[in-house]
């Protein structure tokens, strides 16, 4: 009989269960990987380098393109090192709406995390469950900043504007007829906060709905229970943060350990598995998800009592209103330097992490006193994880590669860059 | 938090001594510059000594100084930056050193948080920083078979080639850039504080 050799397999990048443009060189013994090489790079569009180009404000745009099904908190991020330098914090109103949808963010990002995970190991359902979901939070995101996925709503100094009064409704058209225009209208007659109150009383349902499926789901535990088992210490020598530090029972969340913004006065729990492997990973996500549920409640709560400014007054910052600048030639000419050149910053450098639905995202800024950074470099929490592929699937089946892709919650847009 | 960062440095220079060159806590944050030739057993003091306790390496970078300030720079110029994490104790710290020379050199700190794995061949693409010691510096973010390292500062933001699909030739060909470099905004560095320390004493310069 001839005798067998190792050989080796190209994965992707345009494979569907790449999650956009992965290239795995696995070398295989049969059906066993013995090395994972991931290739990445296909998505370097140079945003650090871009950053490095652009005053200040206008990188803003730049972040929701990083990560992008976890916009806002990759905003959030660089937003935090902008004003940190600046020695500014937001008005505490801006801190709440900030607070409220960086979890409707989470939300956003774990629901795609787990229709597509669920999708590549079989569970198609799971897949139009969590779109029909999301549907309702790009709505949020729209009537908020007026695009549905990359909202540049963030500002140094508080978020762009306050939340509308009026839900945006739908209308009449040769698509939608009076019947399903006032279904669709239903929970859209009062403000934002209105709906998103909606939504937060349903979500919880849902939740159970997707856990149905999956939770006690034997296939779905074949799959997932003991596959890409990672140790406490070895998810910290490998830089892991987020759920997949958290997975592996260590209790470690930002939001809880370092606050920023306002989620000290908040209450919520922090899940944390046990075993480290993609099943654990997947309970720690969907707790987070009802937990997120219950912080933006708690935001809606607060948010409802206390109107008050969104942004701060100091025009070297943030613009002036259109209306001021009519007649007053200072909030002109504020205006003009605040868009043609931004503002500088003192010398220095920051590094400032936000609790972002993969991990730690960070943002170290390096200026020299320009109006332009001097360096950007962002922490994406993808990069360590996938970094680590080759470890979490060392000697396991070909098919249990795409499980372990999909429990990282790989987005190429913050990997590459 | 300051102060903690305060006490924090003042304790790794005590028990670093001189591998220490230079620290400060601005912004409320610890760095501390070591000196290259004696990284690694900086490093791992500051990993399994139980009082700093950095068993987690969250980020690693090359920065490029030589344009800083408008070239008023003085000392090599790159450097690398680690952002370390404590679980354990729950604070933070950012070890700078400083390389020069090309290639530049520092030693490989892979052995001491795996982390550094891919970090350090991002700084390798991206810089031309060769870690000592990796076993595995490839580039990483680059394309296949490209030349030289992007963020150098003396690296044009257009890049030196672009590439086009060649019908004649029936496959991609690289071809040298055809658009032109511009300025929208010219960089402009204010020293007149106008934008510092607006609400804490964190925030203002030194002056």
């Amino acid at each position: 009989m001839a005798e067998l050799h190792n050989y080796t397999l190209n994965f992707g990048p345009q494979h569907p269960a790449a999650h956009g443009v992965l290239r795995l060189i696995l070398e295989m013994d049969g059906e066993v990987i013995v090395r994972a090489d991931p290739h990445v790079g296909l998505l370097h569009r140079a945003t650090e380098k871009l950053a490095e180009f652009k005053p200040y404000n206008q990188s803003i745009p730049y972040m929701d393109r990083l990560d992008y099904v976890s916009m806002m908190c990759n905003e959030h991020g660089y937003v935090l090192a902008l004003e940190k330098m600046l020695g500014v914090e937001a008005p505490i109103r801006a801190q709440y709406i900030r607070v409220m949808f960086d979890e409707i963010t989470r939300i956003l990002n774990h629901l795609m995390w787990l229709g597509t995970h669920a999708l590549d190991v079989g569970a198609m359902t799971m897949f139009l469950y969590c779109f029909r979901e999301r549907e309702d939070l790009m709505d949020m995101y729209e009537a908020v900043s007026g695009a549905r996925m990359h909202a540049a709503y963030y500002r140094p100094g508080g978020v762009y504007r306050d939340l509308p009064d009026q839900m945006p409704q739908y209308t009449l058209s040769k698509w939608k007829n009076e019947g399903d225009v006032k279904r669709l209208n239903e929970n859209r007659q009062g403000s934002l906060l209105d709906f998103i109150e909606d939504f937060t009383n349903r979500f919880p349902g849902y939740v159970d709905e997707y856990e149905t499926l999956l939770t006690e789901n034997r296939i779905w535990r074949q799959r997932t229970v003991g596959i890409g088992v990672v140790t406490p210490e070895r998810a910290q020598q490998l830089g892991f943060t987020g759920p997949m530090l958290r997975g592996s029972g260590i209790e470690w969340d930002l939001r809880k350990k370092q606050p920023y913004e306002v989620y000290d006065k908040i209450d919520f729990d922090i899940p944390v598995g046990v075993n480290g492997d993609c099943y654990d990973r997947y309970l720690v996500r969907v707790e987070e998800m009802r937990q997120s549920n219950r912080i933006i409640k708690q935001c809606i709560d607060w948010l409802r009592k206390n109107p008050g400014p969104v942004m701060l007054e100091d025009h070297k910052l943030a613009p002036p209103k259109r209306e001021e600048m009519k007649g007053d030639m200072e909030a002109l000419i504020h205006h003009f330097k605040l868009f043609t050149e931004g503002y500088t910053l003192p010398a220095g450098e920051v590094y400032t992490a936000v609790e972002h639905p993969k991990g730690e995202f960070g943002i170290y800024l390096v200026s020299d006193g320009a109006n332009k950074p001097y360096r950007l470099k962002i922490r994406a929490p993808g990069f360590p994880h996938l970094a680590s592929m080759d470890e979490m699937t060392r000697g396991h089946m070909l098919a249990d590669v795409v499980a372990v892709i999909g429990t990282m919650d790989i987005v190429f847009g913050e990997i590459d860059r | 938090m300051s102060e903690y960062y305060q006490n924090l440095v003042e304790r790794l220079r005590d028990k670093l001594g001189a591998a220490v060159t230079d620290s400060y806590c601005r912004f409320g944050e610890a760095t501390i510059v070591v000196d290259k030739d004696r990284l690694s057993e900086t490093c791992i003091t500051l990993r399994d000594n139980p009082e700093f306790a950095f068993a987690e390496l969250i980020d690693l970078c090359g920065v490029d100084y030589s344009d800083y300030g408008h070239g008023s720079w003085k000392g090599p110029r790159f450097g690398v930056s680690y952002h370390l994490l404590s679980i354990k104790n729950n604070h933070r710290l950012r070890v700078k050193t400083f390389t020069d020379g090309e290639p530049p050199m520092v030693s490989s700190v892979i052995n001491i948080w795996r982390a550094a794995d891919w970090f350090e061949r991002e700084a390798f693409d991206l810089y031309g920083i060769v870690f000592e010691g990796h076993p595995d510096l490839r580039r990483i973010l680059t394309d296949y078979g490209f030349i030289g390292h992007p963020f150098r500062k003396d690296f044009p933001l257009n890049g030196h080639v672009e590439m086009r699909y060649d019908p004649e030739k029936q496959r991609v060909v690289y071809q040298p850039v055809s658009i032109e470099a511009r300025v929208n905004q010219p960089r402009v560095i204010r020293d007149d504080h106008r934008y510092a320390g607006r609400t804490t004493d964190e925030g203002k310069l030194n002056g």
